[in-house]
């Protein structure tokens, strides 16, 4: 019998090993996450010298609030629509990209830089786009096009433009994934199908996508993560939650009621309710959509 | 081995170097504050000017960020207990800060420390936001602001409409109704617009009409206080400035300044409702036009409109720290009331001077003969008695109720409901949070 001879016979060993990592995770993760907790069941004020233990009030109030639901609908509005934009600009990109025979790098390349933007910094570009009052293509479009674009005003305008500058933003990302999905697709596969007289389209929906769909998949849970939280900068630049509170996101409404206004139970009980939602609709996407995908090429 | 041998008496003169350094150095205080840009060097110049002028104390000045920002520090720091000083927070923010537990009064802290201050000699509207029920001073007031009206002088002219309007006798909201729709028919494309609408259009209007902001003497003589913005008098004012957007005699650009402002820079509108502390910006900012400015329009039937009420932040001290420390801390309180820190604060900032000896100086020396503008502020500020209507706003979750008039205000000016509907949504959603703040206090 051969005898393995990398054996560590301590037990103590493996969790020494691990315990870095541990503590980095306990101190920036598990520990905030059970100080939210613990806040999210009080009521207190900001300098921690009033507290009062209030049970589930914080959560009650949340529930019985109308706004706080119609934040989750807007959320659950803007993420389903960034994440669809942005998946399907990054695709079209990638497929045509793909094809390119000249100056492929020097385009992708370009394809990728708005990924290196921060969000807040897309939010004021497509401001400087898109702002009724200073946004060159907005004074365009109402001179030109005689279109009423008011997002000051206006919720569903308001709407459409934090979903164009987060889509943007991501677009990229998506772009990279696909571009890399869609080079391990065997070319022999896709001569075979056009040898067969499938067109260029056939060629895609038959080929290309159920074989890009473990990408697909990954793509669309990272695209609704971020939407729901790095979008915040979006908000927070150009239009604040506004108008009327037409774009007041979950992640938005945690700063705004913790941050701004002080009111940390409620903003901790927020922030729990957040968290078990990007839970359930990240499992619901593992239990349901990932049964589609086909891992093996 | 020869480093052995120096090694003690290196050791030794470090160590006297420092123990020396610890005896000489002097009281070090410090100050966060939101104060960036041009307004964070007249902040260092202050600062610079205390240091200089003595060498017991040392006021450490830094900038933390914005207002929100600096609270938020202030709080972090009172929890792991390294509070500074001094911080400097927002109005909005007054009766969070007094119920905290965590400050030491200033009136108490000078009253301690020997300095008997005659605080009548202080702008009472501009003390007043910052006292206690009793008239009792919490926290200094530090920069201070207060809406005007900015207008366009040459399409003033245009439009046919008599400028310059006074700088003293505020035009009544029926003249405002025919200026802006001369402005409009002459061809200007709005009428007015307003920034920080809660602030100008809600706040300030219930003070210059003695209405009630809210019940319990807007909040100062109670938790249990309501909204009442919802009355007849101030729904009516939203639901004319909605009718005015019909014909554009009034448009809506936002919820803070910077939209308003470039509508007005466009020539878009001929009046513009914002911060007196806007004036530099507008001396930046405007080339190809002239404009002015004058005090907030009000109703016909207010014959004798009272103050308006500010904006901006004050210093408090956060308790905690030793006697020898609080001596600096009130000694540097009394350099920033002298007049001359006041002057010159005022005249780099645009923000109001706190004590009357230093307004009065301004005006011997014909500061306001040069630079008329500012003081239509101090004007419309100072021209009657606080009365408990007028004196401020003392809500909890003031931030969020600011928030709520915001969206609810938004919801008029989009067709989304009514007035009345409106004001009566923002009072109600403003209980709520303010029976949630009263439960924080009562245990």
């Amino acid at each position: 019998m051969l005898r393995k001879r990398s054996y560590f016979d301590s037990k103590r060993l493996p969790y020494l090993l691990i315990l870095p990592q541990i503590l980095v995770t306990v101190t920036f993760f598990y520990w905030p996450a059970v100080q939210g907790l613990a806040q999210s069941f009080m009521l207190s004020d900001p300098f921690g010298l009033h507290s009062r233990f209030v049970l589930f009030d914080n959560y009650i109030r949340l529930f019985k609030d109308p706004l706080y639901l119609r934040s989750i609908v807007i959320t659950l509005t803007f993420s389903a629509s960034t994440a669809a934009l942005a998946i399907t600009t990054g695709l079209f990109l990638a497929t045509l990209a793909n094809r390119i025979l000249r100056f492929k790098n020097i385009i992708r390349t370009f394809l990728i830089w708005p990924y290196a933007v921060a969000p807040a910094i897309s939010g004021i570009l497509w401001l400087f786009l898109l702002h009724p009052s200073f946004g060159v293509v907005a004074i365009a479009v109402k001179k030109y096009l005689g279109v009423d674009w008011n997002p000051v005003l206006r919720g569903s305008d308001a709407m459409v433009m934090v979903i164009l500058a987060s889509a943007w933003k991501q677009v990229s990302y998506n772009f990279v994934f696909f571009m890399a999905g869609m080079q391990a697709i065997p070319k022999s596969l896709i001569e075979a199908a056009a040898m067969d007289g499938a067109g260029p389209f056939r060629r895609f929906w038959t080929i290309t996508l159920p074989l890009l769909s473990p990408t697909l998949f990954f793509v669309t849970v990272m695209n609704i993560i971020f939407s729901f939280f790095e979008t915040f900068g979006i908000i927070h630049t150009v239009t604040q939650g506004g108008p009327g509170g037409a774009t007041n996101i979950l992640v938005y409404k945690v700063y705004q009621d913790g941050f701004i206004g002080l009111n940390l139970g409620s903003s901790s009980a927020q922030s729990i309710l957040l968290m078990a939602l990007i839970i359930t609709i990240t499992l619901l996407q593992f239990k349901y959509v990932e049964k589609k995908v086909q891992y093996t090429g | 081995m020869k480093g052995r041998k120096w090694f003690p008496v290196i050791a030794a003169s470090i160590v006297a170097t420092f123990w020396a350094a610890q005896a000489m150095a002097a009281v070090e205080v410090q100050w966060w504050h939101a104060m960036r840009g041009s307004r964070g060097e007249v902040v260092d110049t202050i600062v610079k000017a205390f240091n200089d002028s003595q060498s017991d104390y040392k006021v450490n000045a830094v900038y933390k960020g914005e207002y929100d920002e600096v609270v938020n520090a202030g709080v972090a720091a009172v929890r792991a207990g390294k509070q500074p000083h001094i911080l400097q927070s927002f109005e909005v923010g007054t009766q969070t800060m007094m119920l905290s537990g965590a400050v030491y009064p200033v009136y108490q802290l000078m009253k301690d420390k020997g300095y008997d201050i005659d605080w009548k000699a202080y702008l009472q509207p501009v003390l007043s936001y910052y006292m206690d029920k009793d008239g009792n001073l919490m926290s200094m007031p530090f920069n201070s602001s207060t809406p005007v009206m900015y207008y366009n002088v040459d399409l003033f002219k245009k439009a046919g409409i008599d400028a310059p309007l006074s700088k003293t006798d505020p035009v009544t909201w029926d003249q405002m109704g025919e200026m802006t729709k001369k402005l409009v028919d002459s061809g200007v494309p709005g009428g007015m617009v307003t920034a920080w609408q809660s602030w100008t259009q809600v706040e300030n209007y219930c003070a210059m009409h003695d209405l009630p902001f809210a019940s319990k003497a807007n909040g100062y003589e109670g938790l249990d206080t309501e909204l009442l913005i919802n009355n007849p008098k101030q729904v009516n004012h939203i639901a004319r400035l909605k009718s005015w957007m019909d014909d554009n005699r009034f448009f809506y650009g936002g919820q803070k300044y910077q939209g308003p402002k470039s509508e007005f820079i466009a020539q878009n509108a001929g009046i513009y409702i914002d911060s007196i502390s806007g004036i530099a910006k507008l001396k930046d900012a405007v080339k190809d036009f002239k404009w002015d400015v004058a005090p907030l329009p009000v109703e016909a039937w207010m014959e004798k409109p009272q103050n308006s009420i500010i904006g901006g932040a004050s210093l408090w001290v956060f308790k905690g720290h030793s006697d020898k420390e609080y001596e600096g801390v009130a000694a540097f309180m009394n350099h920033l009331a002298r007049p001359d820190m006041q002057i010159l604060w005022h005249k780099e900032t645009g923000y109001f001077p706190i004590t009357i000896g230093a307004y009065e100086q301004l005006k011997e020396e014909g500061y306001y003969k040069e630079d008329p503008y500012q003081e239509v502020g101090i004007q419309q500020l100072t021209r009657r008695e606080p009365t408990k209507n007028s004196r401020g706003l003392r809500l909890g979750y003031f931030v969020q109720i600011r928030n709520i008039i915001n969206e609810e205000l938004e919801l008029v000016w989009n067709g989304s409901k009514t007035p009345q509907e409106a004001l009566d949504a923002a009072v109600a959603r403003s209980n709520k949070k303010l029976r949630e703040f009263e439960s924080i206090y009562k245990q």
